[in-house]
């Protein structure tokens, strides 16, 4: 009996002992793949800011109006969030292979995942840039045309553009993402449809009295200007 | 030649039964029948009195009319321009007409124009407007008279004009240009203008011409391009300039094709114009600048108005522009009344040297930045109109030499903010 329990405890400590071996060398290569990747990391964000600064990238930025985002959040610039976000997402991912490489079931998946969840947010974040940076950018075309050509409101005008640009979007954003694709479709169908009735319902009933003054200043100017010059520019 | 690959065979062929030629007279047009052939019989008339032994043709460059102008152009007989001179030709004068491809664009014509030029190995060549209807045919003579006779290189004209007419070249393209590149050319933005062979070809190979902007602006262009060269610049008075109807919402592209191509020119320029000081009068012949003084009714109030709304509702952009002080004042200026309103010539020579320098810095999308000086210049406008209300021909002459000189007096200015775009 006593040496029965004698044998199972040497069997059990040499089990442990031989996964414990066997673990070793996976951890090792576990942190060492860890180090690598902080290394690596490191080097991508410096790289990375580098660029962005040689192609003023927070110019763009400011341009898209996601600087002023970003300092209202209290964040730091664009281009520092942008290469802190490339440090992370590339060491998370050596970290992830090292995690990998330990062999523990029911992670292998979660990884993989992750993986292939990698190449949808930088579209997705690539989306969201650009998407503000048109946005921006139609605003204030919209809104130099407008004063240019004496249109009443034209802050409201083209703050409504941008506000649907930038819905517009977002919805797309989500939906590659994949988050909650059904709910940010009917999410998107109503607020654009609603904003559609809203401006159908302002300029039909609430800017009755807007339009009025704006016709009669489109109509009536003009009959009163007839008889007066324009001046050539050139 | 590389720029035969543009030019149709049957525009090549033309050509090259004409041979070469001592005049050669452009005439860009779209769509211009209702004044072409008077335009035409006058430059057929300005040739057989100032130029009867020269060889000479008029090459029209159309963009595509749909109104028989070429046909005009063509069509019309130096027998009907022959009893009004009552003198002969003793050469053939040749017009010839080609379509080139695509849209309408004064930078094409223009091209197309150089390359006849360059292929006719013309020694005197002149541009006309085919929409100046008080075109005189001594305009032909005043303007390559300098070129043919005298060995200049570039004739701008100079005109009579209403005192309230062409205020952006007044109050901005003007002083501007000569603050810059130190030369008072009056009218660095002409539909006419008189160039030799020479100046035509160097120009025509070293211009961008595939820069998508279609040319806009191209007369500037070529000013400025003859001035930067070095080449032998003069002024010819002309005479009356007509009166164009334009509306307001002209002042955009007039001001995208003087103010943009002026501040894009300011950054391949910086080598001339950084070493310039003060500024020297260019040769002229006949009056430097003429101005009329019949009343004219303006809506004053409209402009103030519209320079008061700029200024509030494009704040945001005018933040990316401007510095705050200037900010603050145009603000300031934005809140009086009709009475105290006042724009100084000081701070419209800043508010530009500051877009300029935005410009170059491209601190938002460079068409933008040309957009939001609409309403400024409305405002500039504004004050200029209330200064000059009751003043004389030489009152008016005073204050434009006044602004001149402020903005040859800012220049320093616009060198610091240059300096320090990084």
């Amino acid at each position: 009996m006593r040496e029965m329990i004698i044998s199972e405890l040497s069997q059990a400590l040499h089990e442990i002992g031989r996964g414990f071996a066997h673990f070793l060398p996976r951890l090792i290569v576990m942190v060492i793949l860890a180090f690598a990747g902080w290394v690596i990391a490191y080097v991508v964000k410096a790289v990375l800011r580098s660029i962005l600064r040689l192609i003023k990238f927070d110019r763009l930025s400011e341009n898209a109006g996601a600087s002023q985002l970003l300092t209202n959040a209290a964040l730091p610039s664009a281009t520092e969030m942008v290469s802190r976000f490339a440090f992370w997402v590339t060491w998370l991912g050596f970290i992830l292979l090292g995690v990998s490489v330990l062999g523990i079931l029911g992670l292998q998946d979660q990884i993989a995942r992750f993986f292939l969840f990698l190449p949808r947010l930088f579209a997705a974040m690539f989306i969201l840039f650009f998407g503000l940076l048109a946005a921006s950018f139609f605003s204030r075309a919209a809104l130099l045309a407008a004063v240019n050509a004496n249109v009443p409101s034209p802050r409201v005008l083209s703050l409504a553009l941008r506000t649907i640009i930038i819905v517009f979007v977002l919805s797309i954003v989500f939906e590659e993402l994949g988050l909650a694709e059904q709910t940010m479709l009917v999410a998107f169908g109503i607020a654009f449809g609603a904003l559609m009735l809203g401006l159908a319902i302002a300029f039909g009933m609430g800017g009755r009295d807007l339009a009025k003054r704006f016709l009669e200043k489109r109509f009536v100017r003009a009959k009163k200007e007839e008889n007066e010059d324009e001046l050539s520019p050139l | 030649m590389a720029e035969e690959s543009f030019l149709t065979d049957d525009f090549l062929r033309q050509l090259i039964n004409v041979g070469e030629v001592d005049i050669l007279v452009g005439l860009p047009t779209h769509n211009n029948a209702k004044t072409i052939g008077s335009i035409v019989h006058t430059i057929q008339s300005g040739i057989l009195r100032g130029f009867p032994r020269e060889r000479a043709v008029i090459i029209n460059a159309d963009g595509g009319s749909r109104d028989g102008t070429p046909e005009l152009v063509t069509g019309a007989s130096i027998d009907d321009a022959r009893p009004a001179s009552n003198l002969y030709a003793l050469r053939t004068l040749h017009s010839i007409s080609t379509k080139y491809a695509g849209s309408p664009a004064s930078g094409v014509a223009l091209r197309t124009i150089l390359a006849a030029t360059e292929l006719l190995r013309a020694k005197a060549c002149v541009v006309m407007s085919p929409e100046s209807v008080s075109i005189e045919p001594e305009w032909l003579s005043k303007l390559l008279g300098p070129i043919y006779r005298d060995g200049f290189d570039l004739v701008t004209p100079t005109y009579r004009r209403h005192k309230f007419e062409g205020l952006l070249i007044t109050n901005l393209l003007y002083p501007m240009t000569r603050a810059l590149y130190g030369l008072r050319i009056r009218e660095a933005y002409s539909p006419e203008f008189g160039f030799s062979g020479r100046l035509g070809s160097q120009f025509l190979g070293q211009n961008a011409w595939n820069d998508g902007t279609d040319g806009a602006g191209v007369n500037l262009r070529f000013t400025l391009a003859a001035i930067r060269g070095r080449y032998r610049i003069c002024q010819s008075f002309l005479g009356e300039k007509d009166h164009v109807e334009r509306h307001a919402a002209d002042l955009v592209p007039a001001l995208r094709q003087t103010v943009g191509v002026l501040f894009s020119a300011l950054e391949p320029d910086f080598p001339v114009w950084s070493a310039v000081a003060g500024s020297q009068p260019a040769p002229t012949t006949g009056a430097d600048q003429e101005v009329l003084l019949e009343p004219l009714r303006v809506n004053r109030k409209r402009l103030r108005e519209m320079f008061s709304t700029g200024v509030a509702e494009l704040e945001s952009v005018f933040q990316s522009i401007l510095p705050p002080s200037t900010l603050a004042e145009l603000q300031r200026i934005a809140r009086l009344g009709e009475e105290e309103f006042h724009y100084p010539a000081e701070l419209w020579v800043r508010t530009v040297y500051e877009f300029a320098a935005s410009y170059q810095k491209s601190v938002i999308s460079r068409d933008h930045i040309i957009q939001a000086l609409a309403p400024l210049f409305r405002g500039r406008v504004f004050t200029f109109l209330m200064e000059n209300r009751n003043a004389s021909a030489d009152d008016v002459e005073k204050n434009i030499e006044g602004l001149c000189l402020e903005f040859e007096r800012l220049k320093p200015y616009l060198l610091r903010l240059w300096k320090s775009r990084e």
